[in-house]
């Protein structure tokens, strides 16, 4: 007779697990991946391949030869997920080593060093981003036009619709926002001349995604919901009071907000824990988001509001309980 | 109409109710009994028999050792053998009653007769009648926990009780023993509801059962219509949705009634009901009625790699080993060997330890599924936090039992945690969450009570 | 080279302000702290481990000062200083001490893997209090060593170890202070604080299993089976048998080792005595 096994209860486990819950995301890109490769051709399938190659290799490396540690976590699917978060939020004709460079911060400084998975403070792709952003500022505000399949670095760029936006603002003159393409454009990522970073393209695509994770029991519906509400919400107020600011439709349709709050603001390590200080979270990321891509120095403020936010997760953490079983008693 | 659950929480683990349609066995006389004699909450009992002493089915064998205890009666006939220690389901060696099988002799004071007894048959019971024939026969809660039923039927004076709810849910998976009771004697269960009902001075009863047995459901209600046609008492059926663990009583409570109890030392009755699991309410009224004590129940006996799972009727002190063998042996391998049911069972190291007043099954569980998978770290997914039916945030008690930081923890409300093992069949990434917790509540409980004995 | 003047001058006068303030702060807002517990503190280890019963030992310091001033500072013993520290503060403070003997801890336990079978696999967190709440443990024995590591992680000065062979602690003589931490975290109470003995000589009872004597042999080999043969050997009286267990009072055993030879299943163990002399088997065989 075999042995009798002993631990103490419970003696069941369900069928969900970290690496379930990392290729569900993945799978859940699916849509905005191939709609990149459909919009972006030669170029995004460069990015994106070396994005996702230069994460889980440095993972792999800084696991294996810095923290010696014998189980490799590179298989449970986190840093092909960053590899491929990191990849959308650049332009298609970034040169090779500049992508490199963005996973060493988003892999070698703003996940490992903190202890992998799990532990990291801050949101590893906008880390990576926002750190490319600010040293090679010119490459990663030059956007390639949609619809060159086979091109790469010699892409031809042109404006963003959020460029557009700014524009109005600062000259005040609502009928430069005439040149955004319709919402419904917007929507299903016709862009004819459509610019931007590779995830931003098709909001169907994306919502897409959200639909799978929702079904998945992945994510909830909190963030995604409290931040596009509130940019909506808030940008419509704008738009009501002085029409030089975009209508609350074009807002949440351009830019990186919908990659944002459905897959980034999301991240599992650097939202709270919650369902109360979700929506406190995503509301404040909503505010913020408007306020940057307003009044900021840069059109786009989805990467600096989460990474703000993230600053601040511990805090609602700490300070926003759920409701305990009895609290009220009737 | 909508079916109530409760609030809070909550996951849906496989049911895997294996023996549901199998209809109970008599299980075979064991060749000696072991009988524990801590078989409930509260003080062990202490022997009234000696080595040699001849008892028969129903003799008492073991008197209440204090206020919080209950005694306990031999459930076969025989010698005893001797007063020693034998293994209990805690795993530890503990005080038991060994007795040698002879033969099958009852007390002839035991009505063993098939004939209903109705509450309205017998008006000279009274509640005090009632409880004082429940605590003698050392009815105790039969659902696991063994709380003595007569304590729970007469709530201190701080409370008022308004209604009597029959824990009828059954929702760990693989058990079907309250099940397959309802189905076979539901008459006896609905008198046993009387009787507790008219013990606890209330006129309002309901009885809690999970979608999952709609046969139970059908049968109940209409049993109860008849049964409560034209009397003061007022049941009601009340179908729960299946989730676990819909059958703890604080859930219970919340769903049936819609009222939480407050974090303890709070108990339901504290919001006017009184938990019964539907066990307890067959032995009330086989105590009551026909003057029999507590000495056999309902047990399952299931597992995915058992030749014949069954359900079985087994007189208490048989070892566990008898019933598996009905069964067809310990499957090949390793398995776990579960006093209880996946979720909240108590996992054994012999298969020689004696059926109690609280085994409601015994489960094994073989091949992958009997080890656990590598922990990885925390991954903060918060899934814990949104299973935890009592909305604690099992992640941040579980590091903080790790850390042994009690004061935060006691801030973070780790004594309601009630053990139900929802937060680590969820996580993903397999940590023994409840075991870090439960560390941390057992320290946090002693501290609590090193303080208030100083106070 | 005006504005450097002016620079110069504004920035001097701005730090001698700071100064002042500071200055007159740190005298109107300070703390009068009694010297002595500075300079007692300087003499204690600095190891902050809690051996003395203090959170660290800053409030060792303060609870000698105020021992001193009240008459007496018996009671109060750093072991990992030991007497020679104690020694020094006393004469610091002006007191007299009572000479502690040195203590180490003792695992009483000798469940190894060949001594004490598996009977089952624990698959659960790592950690003696939680296999303890489970049950027995993986043998059949519910008293012995769980060979977890609590102790090992309780202890801040590396002094006891699991060894992989034997699966049970083992104390390290050299490291072990004594500090008693080891002791409160072991959730059966195996380990116990006894005294090192000259040369590190002592002998001890190495079970504490309460169980029959035939059921304790059934799930150990050198379990106590409580028979009471040494406590009838020992000419000092230092051995009481009680719950089928042994005990030998560290303070009464003279280490004569008579028990030890008595003993029918090699419980009870002495510690840093030389091997017993071939001699005597070569007088067998003349």
């Amino acid at each position: 007779m075999g042995k009798l096994i002993v631990s103490l209860s419970p003696h069941a486990h369900g069928t969900d697990s970290v690496e379930r819950n990392m290729y569900g995301v993945i799978i859940a890109l699916v849509p905005a991946l191939l709609v990149s490769f459909f919009y972006f051709g030669l170029g995004s399938v460069v990015v994106l391949s070396t994005s996702v190659a230069a994460c889980v290799l440095l993972e792999w490396a800084i696991t294996r030869y810095v923290l010696k540690e014998k189980r490799n976590t590179i298989m449970d699917g986190s840093a092909i997920l960053t590899g491929l978060l990191l990849g959308f939020n650049l332009p298609s004709n970034l040169p090779i080593w500049i992508i490199v460079i963005g996973a060493v911060f988003a892999i070698g400084f703003a996940k490992m060093p903190f202890g992998g998975l799990g532990n990291n403070l801050f949101n590893p792709a906008l880390v990576g981003r926002a750190a490319l952003l600010v040293a090679f500022p010119a490459q990663m505000t030059t956007w390639p036009k949609a619809g060159q399949i086979g091109s790469y670095l010699d892409a031809e760029t042109g404006a963003t619709p959020l460029s557009v936006m700014k524009e109005a603002i600062k000259s005040g003159d609502a009928s430069v926002l005439d040149q955004l393409p319709s919402s419904l454009d917007l929507f299903l990522g016709n862009h004819p001349d459509g610019v931007g970073a590779m995830g931003e393209i098709c909001a169907l695509a994306l919502l897409l995604g959200f639909a799978f994770m929702l079904w998945r029991k992945i994510i909830t519906w909190h963030i995604p919901v409290s931040v596009i509400g509130t940019v909506f919400v808030f940008a419509g107020l704008l738009h009501l009071a002085d029409p030089s600011y975009a209508d609350p439709f074009s807002v949440i349709l351009t830019g990186g907000l919908m990659l944002g709050a459905i897959f980034m603001a999301t991240d599992y390590v650097t939202s709270p824990m919650t369902p109360k200080g979700q929506i406190i979270y995503g509301v404040a990321i909503g505010f913020l988001t408007v306020v940057i891509r307003n009044w900021g120095a840069y059109p786009e403020g989805m990467s600096f509001a989460i990474l703000i936010m993230n600053a601040f997760t511990p805090l609602i953490n700490n300070y926003v309980k759920p409701k305990r079983f009895g609290e009220v008693a009737k | 109409m909508k079916i109530k659950t409760f609030r809070i929480g909550g996951i849906h683990p496989e049911e895997n109710k294996l023996t549901h349609e199998v209809a109970t066995k008599v299980a075979p006389l064991p060749k000696q009994a072991i009988f524990p004699l801590s078989q409930h909450i509260g003080a062990p009992a202490s022997p009234v028999v000696q080595k040699g002493d001849k008892v028969k089915v129903g003799t008492k064998i073991a008197d209440a050792g204090a206020f919080v205890s209950a005694p306990i009666y031999s459930s076969v006939s025989g010698t005893v053998f001797k007063i020693d220690t034998a293994v209990d389901a805690t795993g530890y060696r503990k005080p038991a009653i060994i007795i040698n099988v002879e033969g099958d002799e009852w007390e002839e004071s035991i009505d063993r007769s098939d004939k209903l007894e109705t509450l309205k048959a017998h008006p000279e019971l009274t509640p005090e009648e009632i409880i004082s024939r429940v605590k003698e026969a050392g009815v105790t809660g039969m659902g696991g926990a063994g709380f003595p039923t007569f304590i729970k039927l007469t709530p201190p004076p701080t409370a008022k009780a308004e209604c009597v709810i029959i824990n009828a849910v059954e929702c760990e998976p693989y058990i079907t023993a309250d099940y397959r009771l309802m189905m076979e004697h539901a008459d006896e269960v609905i008198v046993g509801l009387e009787l507790l009902m008219k013990a606890a001075k209330v006129t309002r009863g309901y009885i809690g059962i999970e979608t999952n047995k709609p046969a139970a459901i059908d049968l109940l209600t209409k049993k109860c219509a008849e049964a409560f046609a034209s009397s003061d008492y007022t049941v009601e059926v009340v179908p729960l949705k299946q989730r676990y663990p819909q059958g703890g009583e604080k859930q219970l409570v919340d769903a049936v009634i819609n009222r939480q109890v407050p974090a303890p030392p709070a108990i339901p009755v504290n919001v006017g009901a009184i938990v019964q699991n539907v066990g307890t309410a067959y032995a009330v009224y086989e105590a009551v009625m026909k003057s029999k004590p507590l000495f056999e129940r309902y047990t399952t006996v299931t597992g995915k790699r058992l030749q014949n799972p069954g359900n079985f009727l087994v007189r208490m002190g048989t070892p566990m080993k008898d019933l598996i063998d009905v069964c067809g042996g310990m499957p090949e391998g390793d398995n776990k060997l579960l006093a209880g049911g996946p979720m909240m069972g108590k996992a054994l190291t012999s298969t020689e330890v004696p059926v109690c007043k609280g085994t409601n099954s015994v489960t094994i569980i073989s091949d992958d599924e009997a080890r656990r998978k590598e922990p990885q770290p925390c991954i903060r997914c918060a899934k814990c936090v949104g299973a935890c039916p009592m909305g604690l945030e099992p992640y941040l008690l579980a590091k903080l039992s790790e850390v042994k930081n009690w004061e935060r923890a006691e801030h973070e409300d780790i004594t309601s945690c009630i053990e139900c093992g929802s937060c680590q069949f969820t996580c993903p990434a397999h940590r023994p969450l409840l075991d870090n917790i439960r560390q941390g509540k057992t320290t946090v409980m002693g501290i609590i009570r090193n303080r208030n004995v100083k106070k | 080279m005006n504005f450097i003047l002016i620079a110069v001058i504004v920035l001097g006068a701005i730090g001698l302000v700071a100064a002042l303030v500071l200055f007159l702060c740190s005298k109107k807002f300070a703390v009068y702290e009694d010297p002595r517990i500075a300079q007692v503190n300087e003499l204690l280890p600095g190891a902050n481990c809690g051996g003395c019963g203090f959170a660290g030992c800053g409030g060792m310091a303060d609870a000698l000062v105020k021992g001193a001033d009240a008459g007496s500072i018996d009671g109060l013993n750093c072991p990992v200083g030991g007497s020679d520290v104690m020694g020094k503060v006393a004469d610091l403070l002006g007191m007299a001490i009572a000479n502690g003997e040195p203590k180490v801890a003792v695992v009483r336990c000798n469940g190894t893997c060949e001594n004490r079978p598996r009977i089952a696999e624990y698959a659960g967190l790592r950690s003696c209090a939680a296999m303890n709440a489970c049950g027995a443990g993986e043998t059949a024995c519910g008293f012995g060593c769980l060979g977890c590591g609590d102790c090992v992680e309780a202890c801040q000065f590396d002094a006891i170890r699991i060894d992989s062979e034997t699966g049970i602690a083992v104390v390290d003589e050299e490291r072990c202070v004594a500090c008693g931490a080891c002791v409160k975290a072991c959730p059966r109470q195996i380990i116990e604080l006894r005294k090192k003995g000259p040369k590190g000589r002592r002998v001890y009872v190495s079970c504490v299993s309460k169980d029959k004597g035939a059921v304790a042999m059934k799930a150990c080999k050198v379990s106590c089976i409580g028979c009471s043969k040494c406590e009838r050997e020992c000419p000092f009286g230092a051995i009481t048998v009680g719950n089928n267990c042994s005990y030998i009072d560290p303070e009464k055993c003279r280490l004569c080792r008579k028990c030890v030879a008595v003993c029918p299943t090699h419980a009870i163990v002495a510690v840093n005595f030389p091997a017993p002399k071939p001699v005597e088997r070569k007088e067998e065989e003349a």
